[in-house]
């Protein structure tokens, strides 16, 4: 599991040089981290012959991470809603409900055999000359 | 950084300082069987004090939520202490919020337990 740390490392250097507040980072570097665990752990059952592709772009409106497992893959929309109250003390469910809540947009599509994964964080736009005048920039 | 434990004892109830990452082979595991010593070992109140816990997983989140049902079914309680903000955020977004009884300063979190 060593790996998954290298690429939150990455994500969150991405996340920095886009210029995101610490918030934002922790959002983008939490989000990746689930993602990155759910493929190794969900999606590829632990099996070490099987891999992770991650790939992280910074588009200028927005980073694009892409995370493929090689697993049997899943219906990420009948996934239980663990904020559900009968769900509440369940001790795993969470991570998807995770990634969806961190990220702007969250996009599954099934690969022959796996899952992709993309994940965005749509930057704010730069205000002209980045000068900092005190103004938070959006979400 | 891998979660680190230290415990102590306020007017009978143990107190976990915890320090660094709950996470998935990071520390969930050792939080898991730091509190399961403690039950086994006939304490009843667990008080979690989470100030310098500035990361938490999915993961994590699952163990503190298992910690505190296995708690309860024993007879035990699980409490928590000063949660950083993006702690908090986190439990605010899945809604554990609502399970936990969380206090910010340790004088009252331990008068609960009485």
């Amino acid at each position: 599991m060593e790996s998954v740390g290298e690429v939150e490392a990455a994500a969150e250097q991405l996340a920095t040089g886009a210029g995101l507040d610490e918030d934002e980072r922790f959002r983008v570097t939490m989000a990746v981290h689930e993602a990155v665990i759910n493929a190794v752990l969900h999606g590829n059952d632990y099996n070490p012959d099987l891999h992770v592709e991650v790939s992280m772009e910074n588009t200028g409106a927005k980073l694009v991470f892409v995370i493929a497992d090689q697993g049997k893959g899943f219906d990420p929309n009948r996934l239980p809603d663990p904020s559900a109250p009968e769900n509440l003390l369940r001790g795993t469910g969470r991570g998807i409900f995770l990634i969806r809540s961190l990220m702007d947009e969250v996009h599954f599509r099934q690969l022959n055999p796996g899952t992709e994964l993309t994940m965005i964080k749509n930057l704010a736009p730069a205000s002209e000359g980045a000068q900092q005048d005190g103004k938070a920039g959006g979400g | 950084m891998a979660l680190s434990i230290a415990s102590r004892e306020v007017d009978g109830v143990t107190v976990l300082d915890l320090s660094g990452r709950i996470t998935l082979g990071e520390g969930s595991v050792q939080l898991r069987d730091a509190i399961r010593d403690l039950i086994g070992k006939g304490e009843r109140r667990i008080l979690l004090d989470l100030g310098d816990v500035n990361y938490i997983d999915s993961s994590g989140l699952g163990e503190m939520v298992s910690a505190y049902t296995s708690a309860k079914n024993q007879g035990a309680s699980v409490k928590l202490l000063k949660l950083t903000k993006k702690v908090h955020d986190l439990l605010q977004l899945t809604k554990l919020y609502t399970v936990f009884d969380i206090y910010d300063d340790e004088a009252s979190a331990i008068a609960s337990f009485k």
